[in-house]
């Protein structure tokens, strides 16, 4: 539970502690019992209808909230999973691997976070270091070489801040990722699924279409180092939220990203069958408009939408 | 006994005639060198004996590259837009206009083209003094149209790099710079024109993670500072004191991701050679 969904879950409480009072005691609480489930049900849209970019921010990091893996899996009939990035390691915070979706194949590729403490230190939080973003790229090309389309799902705090991270070049790792994904000549659809943060979301993030969901975020830094480096305190974390414009709706306005996947009131962990649908949905209509167009026109296209971005006086 | 006692108290001077020894007259090195600044300025601002490279500027790389300081600047009036209304301690704007009226630049690039012992080139210089050399919409822009430059006019790019990274007053429009340069390096690679990209101290975060790690040739300074994540960020996370000379050019040399060092006092001659070569 987060700590602006305390009001809510406190109504559940009552609502079922009415429910059970009613059962022992045989009494007629119907009438209670549909004015709170009214009640209930008018917090939740008050609640979600109008969160603010800290509060999605937080959605964004709930701890049951789907990841990579999870999509994935819930989207496909088949999927195989790939390791490595043939030079160094295997990567777990990077995961990839071929998938089908109503028998057309696509490579899958993303950030992976571990759900409980021992997959968390084993996925390093969802940090890749240099070995997954080449991991990811060594994938990507082969998706190309077997022309099949690129669906990258990000989902990170950042790219790892570690001492080998740097000696096997992880500025050098992404940039080359960001050069590549604009020449690869199949379709590449990007989903913000959970955290976008900074060049180590950007490094599986060049797409065609870059989609995110409704309670996710992408920007420079987190709302916490902002808040760290420009107010010189961690607690300044909301209005560095506020101010950094990083919610879908932001990013979509500032024509950062191309489109919005909707989320169940309450956020993509309250039903994720329901948003992997809704997600499998994107991904097949715009590989279908992807596909129509040829493949000069594709990569000139993914060029000339990157180069748009950014406002400038002259 | 009393030759060193003020006969009259105060200072006595009027205003007007005060005379005051013109600042920066005097460079002191970190080892604690004192040298005048024209000498420092004829050693291309690396101090002789220490081979302490100084920190300078656009002004001053564009004199020891372009051919007697000749160069056309492209884009020089550019200047930050707000679209996010970003405020902090203070409204971005007002930050933007102190610091343009502080250091004498637009933005943190100046590109220029010229030549250079002859050659032409297209060069892009990153300026420290404004916001920490950060990378927002009027860096990436001015970039991505020199590169333009290049690509029209089929001469070499050169880009040299100084910046603490992204410039988180643009959040999400900062991060996408990132992206728009390494697309316009995509084209230039493709038409098989030469990208030398000097990665001066220091060179961090989103532009390590972009164009400065893209060149053909990615070349650096001794003892300059290079990294994705800052030095204190990755000794927070390890929780231990980071070696001796970890992330200095040298380091990265060590490493692969460096092609060569050079002395500053060399590059002007050391790239013709190398360009001349690939002609």
């Amino acid at each position: 539970m987060l700590d602006f969904e305390k009001p809510i879950v406190d109504l559940e409480d009552k609502l079922s502690d009415m429910k059970k009072l009613a059962k022992e005691s045989n009494v007629d609480v119907s009438q209670a019992v549909e004015s709170l489930e009214v009640k209930i049900s008018d917090l939740k849209k008050e609640t979600y209808q109008n969160l603010t970019r800290w509060q999605i921010v937080q959605l964004s990091r709930h701890p049951d909230r789907p990841y990579t893996l999870d999509y994935i899996y819930a989207m496909t009939d088949d999927f195989v999973e790939i390791h490595g990035d043939r030079s160094v390691k295997d990567d777990k915070a990077m995961v990839g691997g071929f998938g089908t979706i109503a028998g057309e194949t696509y490579m899958m590729i993303g950030q992976q976070k571990g759900r409980n403490t021992k997959q968390r230190q084993m996925r390093n939080f969802g940090m890749a270091n240099p070995e997954g973003y080449r991991k990811a790229l060594r994938l990507m090309k082969m998706a190309e070489k077997f022309n099949k389309p690129i669906i990258t799902f990000i989902d990170t705090p950042g790219a790892f801040p570690g001492l080998e991270a740097e000696e096997r070049g992880q500025g050098e790792a992404i940039a080359r990722n960001l050069k590549e994904m604009f020449m690869l000549k199949v379709p590449v659809i990007c989903i913000i699924i959970g955290e976008g943060a900074s060049g180590g979301a950007l490094g599986i993030g060049i797409g065609d279409k870059v989609l995110m969901l409704e309670n996710t975020w992408y920007s420079v830094i987190s709302p916490e180092n902002c808040s760290t480096i420009l107010w010189r305190s961690w607690e300044f974390k909301e209005q560095a939220a506020e101010a950094l414009r990083l919610t879908g709706k932001d990013m979509k306005k500032l024509k950062l990203v191309d489109g919005i996947i909707k989320e169940p009131l309450g956020g993509a962990q309250t039903d994720l069958k329901w948003m992997a649908n809704e997600v499998k949905k994107s991904i097949v209509k715009e590989t279908k408009a992807l596909n129509a167009l040829s493949v000069e026109d594709r990569i000139a296209k993914r060029i000339d939408k990157f180069c748009q971005m950014g406002v400038v006086e002259e | 006994m009393s030759w060193f006692k003020r006969k009259d108290k105060g200072i006595l001077t009027p205003t007007e005639n005060k005379k005051e020894a013109p600042d920066g007259l005097w460079f002191k090195s970190p080892e604690g060198k004192i040298i005048h600044t024209r000498e420092l300025k004829a050693n291309a601002y690396v101090v002789p004996d220490e081979d302490y490279h100084v920190r300078i500027g656009s002004a001053e790389y564009f004199e020891i590259l372009f051919d007697n300081n000749k160069f056309t600047e492209l884009d020089a009036n550019m200047s930050s837009a707000d679209p996010l209304k970003f405020v902090d301690s203070k409204p971005y704007p007002d930050r933007i206009k102190a610091t343009q009226k502080k250091v004498g630049l637009n933005d943190a690039v100046r590109s220029a083209h010229g030549k250079m012992n002859g050659l032409d080139i297209t060069v892009a210089c990153m300026d420290f003094a404004f916001i920490g050399g950060s990378m927002g919409s009027v860096v990436g822009e001015k970039i991505a149209r020199a590169i333009d430059y290049s690509l029209q006019n089929n001469i070499p790019f050169m880009m040299i790099s100084k910046s603490g990274g992204a410039r988180m007053m643009e959040a999400g429009l900062s991060l996408m710079q990132m992206a728009k340069t390494s697309a316009k390096l995509a084209l230039l690679s493709e038409k098989g024109i030469p990208y030398i990209s000097l990665l001066t101290d220091p060179t961090t975060g989103g532009v390590t993670a972009s164009y400065a790690m893209l060149g053909d040739f990615n070349i650096s300074e001794p003892g300059a500072l290079i990294g994705f994540a800052g030095p204190r960020i990755i000794r927070e996370t390890i929780g231990k004191d980071l070696p001796k000379g970890f992330q200095s050019a040298e380091f990265v040399l060590d490493h692969g991701f460096l092609d060569f060092i050079v002395d500053r006092r060399n590059l002007k001659s050391r790239l013709t050679t190398l360009l001349t070569m690939l002609q």
